[in-house]
């Protein structure tokens, strides 16, 4: 019996054993079952050229994270592919977050995309790394303009040593979702929003909107001396649960209003300002907002995020990005939304976080010259063209961003709350640095700390300017 | 019984070559797929992984130098790992001691109550579900605003309690959770150790008028120890192993993994932190090794103290 017992146990971890083994690779093909071929394509134009010598067609691998944009993507593939029957493209499409881990699994394979879609705070590690080509010999010699693009942008993917990684494609600004229902009960309205003023002391007309939309569950405002901040319904201001390093949806905008920059040199500082007292005092605002019962607590955000908190209807406006419009106005939303603006801070304009996306080339391809061919003609004005039609995000062209924006009108949605931030001229850049979730990962706890009320917004600030700078300075 | 078999100790019984009668050639073919699965999946890589602990490794380039010991020195002055390292070990105290008291307790009620193979089924049913899919539903049912737990506490007049996102109720949520998948698992192991105490002991003990809690501490827990050695070994190294729980269910859809404020950042995340976010494989791999030498110096010690090769059957 004992020996029975024993040997069961034995097969059992031996079982145990192979089965962790082979389990390992569980997600190598995960992305498998997305991949779009043009497989048929390809067969249709190979069949009608008997005259010509036959070309031995190149295949060009695309990654993207956003499904919402593949479609579109794959429109102007087609095009492509079109025009050069000699490439053809194969869009792979990811989740964010498994995007990046396979893509880190390619480079260290030497495998993986010809093409990806590159985000401001991880190509600096990849330049670092030496897994991009760079262009300037490419765009030197297709005469391509990088002047094409909203001022700024094509800045952005050029190295210190002035090597550029990409070329833009779209971007992306910051403003506010309200829940029309929520702004109308208080009889608040999107020009309102528009026309506030915000500093971190008092809060300004902003911080007075923001109380007016607070509810608690007797029904009393926020600008009533009955309201019970520790029992509230709507919250006047909801928040996204991840606060962050760079606060590119929660306090960046507010931050640089009162003239705060986050390096000493964008891109590519080798010191932060994170002890910055106008930093400190906009994330202590916060904290006396959540206190208030005019911001949700952060606590309630982290969990399930703060666009779920804002959909179920506990907060009546929330700063947002560009890129979850498509959120907000579809289906998953239950309630009709307006957009405003941010408030104009005390540095006497407005600001909004600016940032883009481009497409890089991996340095492990085999077909650098036609994977250069598709990233040209992502950026072109045909391509973006089409982007801009689809109005999922503002191309980086701005005769294509014009297109989104009516694109958006005629859908009835005015989505001009974001583009007034480039419009005017507002908009700051996307803080570069090489060790960007290296910083995320010392200063994003020590707001969750700050925000908690466990710590003090200028001491913690200024122990991780240090950390920050330490990091940098390596 | 020969010279050469009385020179194994009883608890090799399967090296005695009576108990094989020759079978070693197809035991080999037998045991040839495990073995090309440990030595590709663990060996190889585990020597690699001490080699590029001495490395300053970088994930993406995919190479690295020789630095010395550099990893090491750094390791020993990064108050994150012992941070790291403190939140782990409070998270397997009050892991290990919920799950094995429970476990106790529901393979004790099978064995005296029922021998129903669909209890069994139901009381394993956690485990089989996968450990992400355990956190997402965990972090739904316990959300402060939107989960059905707060809402049945509301019932009773109970304020929401955010179960995630305060610093001090993560890592007992996190506890409580794994304790929910691993305790049917846990408690069939006891209960196999349980079908090796000879029924008539208990027929003895009850003719001597002995009731059910002096069966159980007299009887059960002292012949119950070289099962639960085993059993213990297994989930402690693996409760100090812990990562997908924490890893999904603290990042949430809005939070950073091992948050809020690092309150369950614990040791393989931080692992995993270093490789996979920072790049930094080498630094990453000596804090692994660190990891190993903790790992195996519990399990020794365990074993001993808990002197779990014997049993006091015979």
């Amino acid at each position: 019996m004992r020996k029975t017992v024993w040997r069961l146990i034995a097969v059992f971890i031996a079982l145990t054993l192979v089965a962790a083994a082979c389990g390992d690779d569980d997600d190598g093909g995960a992305g498998e079952a997305q991949t779009a071929t043009q497989a048929t394509e390809a067969a249709e134009e190979s069949a009608p050229a008997p005259t010509e010598a036959p070309v031995e067609a190149v295949t060009i691998e695309y990654w993207l994270w956003d499904g919402n944009q593949q479609p579109y993507y794959q429109q102007c593939a087609d095009d492509f592919t079109a025009a050069n029957p000699s490439i053809n493209v194969e869009i792979v499409q990811f989740g964010w977050g498994d995007y990046w881990t396979n893509l880190t699994a390619a480079f260290a394979s030497d495998s993986g995309p010809d093409v990806f879609t590159d985000h401001l705070a991880r190509y600096p590690e990849f330049v670092a790394s030496g897994v991009l080509v760079p262009l300037n010999d490419y765009v030197a010699r297709d005469g391509v303009d990088t002047g094409a693009y909203f001022p700024g942008l094509a800045e952005l993917w050029v190295d210190a040593e002035g090597n550029r990684y990409g070329l833009p494609k779209d971007f992306d600004t910051i403003a506010l979702v309200m829940n029309s229902g929520h702004v109308a009960d208080a009889g608040v309205t999107a020009a309102d929003f528009a026309a506030a003023e915000w500093n971190p002391d008092d809060g300004g007309s902003f911080q007075e909107l923001i109380a007016k939309l607070s509810v608690d569950a007797n029904g009393n405002r926020g600008d009533s001396p009955d309201f019970d901040s520790s029992n509230v319904e709507v919250y006047g201001m909801g928040l996204e649960g991840n606060f962050g390093a760079f606060g590119q949806t929660t306090f960046s905008g507010f931050a640089a209003s009162t003239g705060f920059q986050f390096l000493d040199v964008n891109p590519f500082g080798d010191s932060a300002n994170y002890d910055d007292p106008r930093l400190a005092a906009t994330i202590d605002w916060y904290v006396r907002m959540i206190d208030a019962g005019y911001v949700v607590p952060i606590e309630d955000v982290e969990s399930l995020g703060g666009t779920t908190v804002f959909q179920n209807g506990s907060a009546a406006v929330m700063a947002d990005g560009s890129w979850k419009i498509g959120t907000y106005i579809g289906a998953d939303t239950p309630f009709d939304v307006e957009f405003a603006p941010l408030p104009t801070g005390p540095s006497g304009s407005r600001a909004s976080m600016f940032n883009g996306l481009a497409d890089s080339i991996n340095r492990s391809s085999d077909n650098q010259e036609e994977a250069w061919q598709w990233v040209k003609h992502m950026a072109s004005a045909e391509c973006q063209d089409i982007i801009g039609g689809a109005a999922v995000v503002f191309p980086a062209i701005p005769s294509a961003a014009d297109i989104a924006v009516a694109s958006h009108q005629a859908n009835g949605v005015d989505v001009t709350a974001f583009t007034v931030h480039v419009d005017e001229g507002t908009t700051f850049l996307f803080p570069i640095t090489d060790s960007a979730s290296q910083i995320e990962a010392i200063v994003g706890p020590a707001m969750q700390e700050i925000l908690r009320g466990q710590a003090d917004a200028a001491d913690r600030l200024s122990q991780v300017a240090d950390e920050v700078n330490s990091v940098l300075g390596s | 019984m020969t010279a050469a078999q009385r020179a194994l100790p009883r608890r090799w019984p399967l090296l005695r070559s009576s108990n094989l009668h020759g079978g070693w050639p197809s035991a080999f073919w037998f045991l040839l797929p495990a073995l090309i699965g440990f030595v590709a999946f663990y060996l190889y890589p585990a020597i690699r992984g001490v080699y590029i602990s001495f490395t300053d490794w970088n994930l993406i380039a995919n190479e690295g130098d020789w630095v010395g010991t550099d990893n090491y020195d750094r390791l020993l002055d990064d108050s994150r790992v012992w941070d790291s390292l403190k939140v782990t070990i409070r998270y397997t105290v009050i892991n290990i001691v919920s799950q094995t008291i429970l476990a106790i307790g529901i393979a004790v009620l099978m064995d005296r109550l029922t021998k129903s193979v669909v209890i069994r089924g139901i009381i394993l049913f956690p485990w089989l579900i996968p450990n992400v899919i355990v956190a997402m539903l965990w972090v739904w049912m316990l959300d402060g605003n939107l989960g059905i737990v707060n809402e049945f506490l509301g019932w009773f007049g109970v304020d929401p309690i955010r179960f995630f996102t305060d610093t001090d109720k993560v890592i007992p949520t996190l506890a409580g959770i794994n304790t929910w998948r691993h305790m049917g698992y846990t408690a069939l192991l006891i209960f196999a150790g349980l079908q090796m105490i000879p029924k008539s002991l208990y027929e003895a003990a009850a003719l001597d008028g002995a009731t059910e809690r002096q069966m159980f501490f007299g009887i059960t827990m002292p012949l119950l120890r070289p099962i639960l050695a085993l059993v213990l070994v297994i989930t402690i190294v693996g409760s100090l192993q812990v990562f997908d729980t924490v890893y999904v269910a603290t990042g949430g859809f809005g939070g950073q993994p091992g948050g809020p404020a690092n309150a369950s950042r614990v040791i393989y995340l931080y692992i995993y932190q270093n490789a996979f976010d920072f790049n930094q494989l080498g630094y990453a791999a000596a804090i692994s090794v660190l990891l190993v030498v903790i790992l195996l110096a519990v399990t020794f010690v365990q074993l001993k103290l808990l002197r779990a090769g014997e049993s006091d059957l015979s």
